[in-house]
């Protein structure tokens, strides 16, 4: 994944709140995860609008943290996904 | 992230197994012995009340299978209407009636992915065992249509000794149809599996070749395809925790409506299965006998009470434990700690060196 690619959630993978168990859910073929907070906060930006660097910039700024930092965790989760075939750009 | 670690309590999938009618034969088919008529299935509305209850119970993903959910005519509203209910669709399939407009339609209602079975990969061997001429053609044609429409699709093989040997190539050709997932599933030997459990059940040597044949198709093709293999319960000295554990995580609805813990249940015919057109689905799930029979670790015999597996495995299948040991409630003898583990090793002895001819799934009625 490129910094500025744009992702999308692959054919068959749906990202949605559980509201019987109060958390979020990405659902795929025969597969169900549980993403923590961290991975929520960046998959609530998979939106087909934000590019890689656009998620990066938004968590920066909403967790005053810096972009490098912030960057090479988004980077590894979209790559494991992207991987998984969950995503694609 | 870690797979599903999300509570125990509410169900997580429904199997609505909408139909047993099926084009198919196929000698290892899921479906009881004794098959729901036609007449006898739940209408529309039925259908359409138990996905609104699952959604609200918490059920995220919803099966849609059989026999052949296509000989609904209304699958497509039924889709639709989990969809609105923000249900995951998936839809388990032969594929041998889906037309291009059918699956446009599907698609329009929502459908998330398909689950395409194969027979096996070479024509005529295909053919024989799921009982139908021209199936294999019509089945390569559904998968070009699933993936030129870019729904998310993954092949299905149910293998045994039949077809075993071409497990590999099995593999190769979800590659090559391009599917993104393929399961190679042996055959589970409840109800028609177990009647032709003589004609389908692998020998070692056959299961080591394809285990094998499994592990050199993941290094071929990494990267592109996730391989689900799925092994015989035979040759096996620990259980596997069948459906996830009795009632922890799946609803299995019949066609006319029962409620089941899985979809053989009703081979233990001393549980009274309540039906969805009687009491609600989070009634079921909560607080009937049936599911509350064989759920958790209490119920267990004392050898599984004390097992550091117990809630791994959950103490096996309960209708494995049955039609082996004519207990529903003994310990799985899959396990090497059963005393009734001799009965299978005594099956694999007495196991015939050439197969009996296949007695084929029959018709519902009408």
């Amino acid at each position: 994944m490129q910094i500025e690619d744009v992702p999308v959630f692959a054919p068959g993978v749906r990202f949605r709140f559980d509201k019987a168990r109060g958390c979020w859910a990405l659902l795929a073929p025969e597969r169900l995860f549980q993403p923590d907070e961290q991975a929520v906060a960046i998959l609530q930006l998979v939106d087909g609008s934000h590019s890689v660097a656009a998620i990066i910039a938004d968590l920066a700024q909403r967790y005053q943290a810096s972009a490098e930092l912030i960057a090479a965790d988004v980077l590894t989760m979209l790559d494991d996904l992207a991987g998984k075939g969950m995503i694609r750009r | 992230m870690n797979t599903l670690s999300c509570v125990v309590s509410p169900p997580l999938g429904l199997l609505a197994e909408l139909t047993h009618r099926c084009p198919l034969q196929c000698p290892y088919c899921s479906n009881p012995l004794v098959l729901d008529a036609a007449s006898a299935e739940l209408d529309t509305d039925g259908w359409k009340r138990v996905l609104s209850q699952a959604a609200d119970l918490g059920v995220l993903q919803v099966h849609f299978s059989g026999g052949e959910p296509m000989s609904r005519r209304d699958l497509e509203v039924l889709v639709r209407h989990a969809t609105q209910a923000q249900l995951y669709t998936n839809l388990i399939t032969s594929g041998v009636t889906l037309t291009e407009a059918r699956l446009a339609g599907l698609v329009a209602a929502g459908l998330e992915h398909i689950q395409l079975s194969f027979q096996d990969v070479e024509t005529a061997n295909a053919e024989r065992i799921g009982g139908l001429k021209g199936a294999q053609s019509r089945k390569l044609r559904a998968a070009r249509l699933i993936r030129e429409a870019d729904v998310a699709l993954t092949i299905n093989f149910v293998v045994h000794r039949q077809n075993v040997a071409q497990v590999g190539q099995m593999v190769d050709l979800a590659v090559e149809i391009g599917a993104r997932r393929v399961e190679i599933a042996h055959t589970q030997y409840y109800g028609w599996g177990l009647l032709n459990r003589a004609s389908l059940l692998p020998d070692l040597g056959d299961l080591h070749v394809a285990t094998s044949d499994v592990e050199a198709a993941r290094e071929r093709h990494a990267g592109r395809i996730a391989i689900d293999y799925i092994t015989p319960d035979y040759h096996a000295y620990r259980p596997k925790a069948c459906m996830g554990g009795w009632a922890r995580r799946f609803i299995n609805i019949s066609p006319a409506g029962r409620a089941l813990p899985c979809h053989a249940a009703e081979t233990i015919q001393t549980l009274d299965y309540p039906s969805v057109r009687d009491m609600s689905l989070e009634d079921i799930w909560l607080r009937s006998e049936a599911f509350n029979r064989f759920r958790g670790t209490d119920w267990m015999p004392t050898l599984c009470q004390g097992c550091a597996l117990k809630e791994r495995d959950w103490g096996g299948c309960r209708c494995q434990a049955l039609a082996l040991t004519g207990d529903a409630s003994a310990t799985d003898p899959v396990c090497e700690l059963s005393t009734h583990h001799h009965l299978l090793r005594a099956v694999l002895q007495e196991h015939p060196r050439i197969p009996p001819p296949f007695a084929y799934r029959a018709s519902p009625r009408r």
